[in-house]
């Protein structure tokens, strides 16, 4: 009996996250577009179902019933690899988050350094992406991308370190458990700020979309990509995006920790008020350049990482 | 344009005879246009250029250059025998002066020496006239098709060029003259007059258009690209060619109103104003004063919804995307009130030779009042999120700047001229249509890049609301169009006074006013710089020629200039800081 049990609980929590993730991400694209539509004065999708909500489903199928189509200059195979290895890695990551004491897919103690590992693989999803369409508009968007990435990924993993100091373990469990006295925003507020800009440029959302860049690009790294492929790459942004939202409310604000409410709610609330922040900045900000981009990066962001780091660790050692 | 005064024009033109005194220059009589004299072919590389760098009285501008197919005029009182004549029309900004170099060239294809290496501007204009009337400019560098397809057969703008399908044969499309068409489209850099490679480096070459979302319109540009940064970038117009020019010869001097509109299709009345008010002249029509003001006030309210366009646009060419829809919003609020007094929103086809369509709706000051009252805090906002925000600033201050010699070298005008710092607008320095009894400014800015050409921009829309202000507190009261035999159509109600009025209407009606024969040009400050309308009559119904000198045409023409050295989203953000219409620019 325990046995099955020790089968079927599993089972239900990782279809359970998978679930959740990937409708998650198809109700970010309602939600984003309402959202917009709210900060532009205008309507948005509002016809099909009640608020709109059925148009996700619409899309769904309209995209689903397209013809799978691979451009006839493109490398077939990495084309189609492409879509999946950005997907994939993305996905991964929701095994190792713990959403409320005891649900998560594996307590894994390296999960902060398992996140930072798939988020670098991400990276090759879009190169290949782009190197495969053989367009000169997708290769200039990958080209981008890796560079926008990789430079942002070094800090990302830097801002990351404070946290992990301060609770002494990788486990993300253990790191909230850390915040019940104090939510890590306050010692690490810095690292926050790092994070929040590195996760916006990992996404590659505004203002951070250069490899996408649409008055520039047309549509970046998956200007050739249509169909299921093409929603690959949409739902796997829209993935991004909640990851983040998910590891910002779980490494500096506290994650499950809050009164009254069950502990799943007050992840769910944190985590939808970044994304609804995510949007907000969409709606806001205009696109640097991407030289502009890569100075900030290296210049500003990478000091500040690096400084946060130094102090974090002198002041623990003060206080030992 | 209206002649500054008599004897200053005389001044200009026996400063040239006496400048080339032994050549055959022959000064043209006096008329409503700029001051005029006819040149020999062989003399004009000459003239130009010392009338270019003349120390004394130089022209520094060539505003226009253009040609006129002669062989079937009958109208030429003492004009020399000419089959084709050139026009230059050629400007000082500084002394407020202009002048026309005319040029008689005789036979079926004629051929004369380019002016290229004098002013690199005429270069579009050398390879239009070629296109347009298959005059060969001699030494041009790159004498090809600009406006047509690079294999059309003829040059439609030649009176011999039918001006309707139904006078050709059939359309036909063998599979021999698709592959034909096909192979024509193929890129060769080498045709564009470009290098694939440079010492040891391989240049990419990518197409920006013609479908592109930046381009705002059918553009093509290709970019030579070294990495990122652009090595050259050659502009392809023609796209948007829809023979405006060739429309106008077989239009009568009224229906031809409506074509106007869609010229620049973002100005709607401001393209209406040049054209009526060159008609006029040739007709002597005394345009009353309501309806001028009203003209001035629609022209006004068209000038912001142009410049609204523009300022949400150029924010989404940088990446914003919000502020073009608080942008489209309030310009629907301009377009509601224009709706109300003219009937249409974009193409309102609204002025009409002597006056304007009908008299204001009832109601229209309460609207009016209403959008004054509205627009400001609305532009204080936008100015927050746009024109302060660090990214935006970023992205636009330094990029693409150009000086105001370079401006004035490559027939700049409009905000792109005021942002290099020149207080120079035709509102106020050739007042037409009463501009001289309002008051306003005009905004400069000195810096000549992205952002300044914007802040000239965003100062002018409220400029503009002052100037609509103006009309709505100082309406004059009379009638909107001018009781004139030629105004047409002619005012309904004076129709049925006595035979006579009955028979002008009938024949205005029925065929069009007839306008006497002569040479005008118009010109006015629309939103995007000086639009002018170039008319000849030959005592007709229609126009003899008809040219429209727009300003998005020399201000695409720069892009190369400008562009070179600097980055694909610089680019973008340098189309968008000019403000072009794609129909403005291929008429």
């Amino acid at each position: 009996m325990s046995e099955l049990r020790n089968i079927i609980v599993p089972l239900i929590t990782v279809f359970g996250v998978i679930i959740i993730a990937m409708s998650m991400a198809a109700g970010l694209i309602w939600l984003e577009r309402r959202l917009l539509a709210l900060w532009q004065d205008r309507y948005g999708p509002n016809r099909v179902g009640p608020f709109g909500l059925l148009q996700v489903l619409a899309d769904l199928i309209k995209i689903i019933s397209k013809e799978d189509w691979v451009p006839p200059f493109a490398d077939a195979a990495v084309f189609v690899v492409a879509p999946a290895a950005m997907f994939i890695p993305v996905l991964l990551t929701f095994a190792v988050i713990s959403y409320t004491p005891g649900i998560a897919v594996t307590d894994l103690n390296i999960g902060l350094l398992f996140f930072l590992a798939m988020s670098s693989l991400t990276v090759y999803g879009v190169v290949l992406a782009g190197w495969a369409s053989d367009s000169k508009y997708s290769l200039l968007g990958g080209m981008r991308a890796a560079a926008q990435m990789l430079s942002y990924e070094v800090f990302m993993s830097l801002s990351l370190m404070g946290v992990v100091m301060l609770a002494g373990s990788f486990d993300l469990r253990q790191i909230v458990e850390a915040q019940r006295g104090l939510w890590y925003v306050v010692p690490q507020f810095p690292g926050m700020l790092i994070f929040l800009t590195a996760g916006v440029a990992e996404t590659r959302r505004l203002p951070f979309d250069l490899p996408e860049a649409e008055g520039e690009l047309v549509a970046g790294f998956h200007a050739e990509y249509s169909g299921m492929k093409f929603a690959l790459f949409f739902i796997e942004e829209y993935l991004g995006i909640t990851l983040v939202s998910v590891l910002i409310s779980v490494l500096f604000f506290g994650g499950w920790l809050g009164p009254l409410l069950p502990p799943l709610a007050w992840l769910a609330i944190k985590t939808m008020f970044f994304i609804s922040l995510f949007i907000l900045l969409r709606a806001t900000f205009p696109r640097p350049r991407y030289d502009q981009l890569m100075s900030f990066g290296w210049k500003v962001m990478l000091p500040l990482a690096l400084t946060n780091l130094v102090v974090t660790g002198g002041i623990i050692l003060a206080a030992r | 344009m209206s002649p500054v005064d008599q004897k200053n024009e005389s001044d200009i033109v026996t400063g040239i005879v006496q400048m080339f005194a032994g050549e055959d220059i022959i000064p043209e009589p006096p008329t409503a246009g700029p001051p005029t004299v006819w040149a020999p072919a062989g003399l004009l590389p000459r003239l130009l250029r010392s009338l270019k760098e003349d120390a004394r009285r130089p022209f520094p501008m060539l505003y226009d250059l253009t040609v006129v197919d002669e062989r079937l005029r009958r109208h030429r009182p003492g004009l020399p025998q000419s089959d084709f004549t050139l026009v230059y029309h050629l400007f000082s900004l500084e002394r407020n002066e202009d002048v026309c170099i005319k040029t008689a060239l005789t036979g079926d294809m004629p051929a004369v020496a380019s002016i290229v290496d004098i002013w690199p501007a005429a270069n579009w204009y050398e390879r239009e006239s070629w296109d347009m009337f298959g005059v060969t400019f001699d030494g041009h560098p790159h004498l090809r098709r600009l406006l047509m397809p690079p294999n059309w057969e003829g040059h439609p703008l030649r009176k011999e060029h039918p001006a309707r399908a139904t006078e050709m044969e059939p359309f036909r499309l063998p599979e021999s003259k698709e592959e034909a068409e096909e192979e024509a489209l193929k890129f060769r850099p080498e045709d564009w007059g470009i290098q694939r490679a440079h010492d040891d480096t391989d240049f990419i070459f990518l197409n920006i258009g013609p479908q592109h979302p930046g381009t705002h319109g059918l553009l093509r540009i290709v970019l030579e690209l070294d990495g990122e940064v652009i090595v050259d970038a050659i502009p392809d117009i023609g796209y948007h060619h829809r023979g405006a020019e060739k429309m106008g010869e077989r239009q009568t001097w009224h229906t031809y109103i409506p074509y106007t509109d869609r010229i620049d299709y973002l100005g709607g009345v401001l393209n209406n104003l040049p054209y009526v008010m060159a008609v006029e002249q040739l007709a002597g029509i005394e345009v009353p004063e309501r309806a001028q003001v009203i003209r001035v006030m629609l022209s006004e309210l068209f000038r912001i919804a142009s410049h609204l366009v523009w300022y949400g646009t150029f924010a989404q060419d940088v990446g914003a995307l919000s502020p073009v829809f608080y942008m489209f919003t309030d310009r629907e609020r301009v377009f509601d009130i224009i709706a109300a007094i003219c009937g249409d929103r974009m193409h309102p086809n609204w002025f009409r030779i002597g006056g304007v369509a009908q008299d204001l709706p009832q109601g229209w000051d309460g609207l009016v009042r209403e959008f004054i009252a509205y627009l400001p805090s609305r532009m204080k906002e936008y100015d927050r999120i746009v024109m302060q925000n660090r990214i935006f600033k970023g992205r636009t201050q330094g990029v693409g700047a150009y000086t105001l010699e370079d401006a004035i070298e490559w027939g700049v005008t409009g905000p792109g001229l005021r942002a290099c710092g020149l207080e120079w607008d035709l509102r106020k320095k050739r007042p037409y249509s009463g501009y001289d009894q309002f008051e306003f400014e005009i905004p400069t800015a000195t810096g000549g890049d992205c952002y300044d050409r914007a802040l000239v921009r965003v100062a002018e829309i409220h400029q503009s609301l002052r100037i609509i202000e103006q009309c709505l507190k100082n309406m004059p009261a009379g009638l909107y169009k001018a009781d004139h035999p030629l105004a047409a159509p002619p005012p309904r109600e004076m129709m049925l006074r006595d035979i006579e009025t009955l028979i002008d209407h009938f024949l205005e009606i029925g065929w069009g006013p007839v306008i006497p024969p002569g040479e005008v040009s118009a010109g006015v400050e629309a939103s995007k710089g000086i639009t002018s309308y170039y008319l000849i009559s030959d005592g007709g119904s229609s126009p003899y020629r008809l040219r429209i000198r727009t300003p998005s045409f020399p201000h695409l023409q720069m892009i190369p200039l400008i562009s070179r050295g600097s980055m694909i989203p610089d680019l973008l953000a340098i189309l968008g800081s000019m403000d072009y219409v794609l129909a403005d620019v291929d008429r």
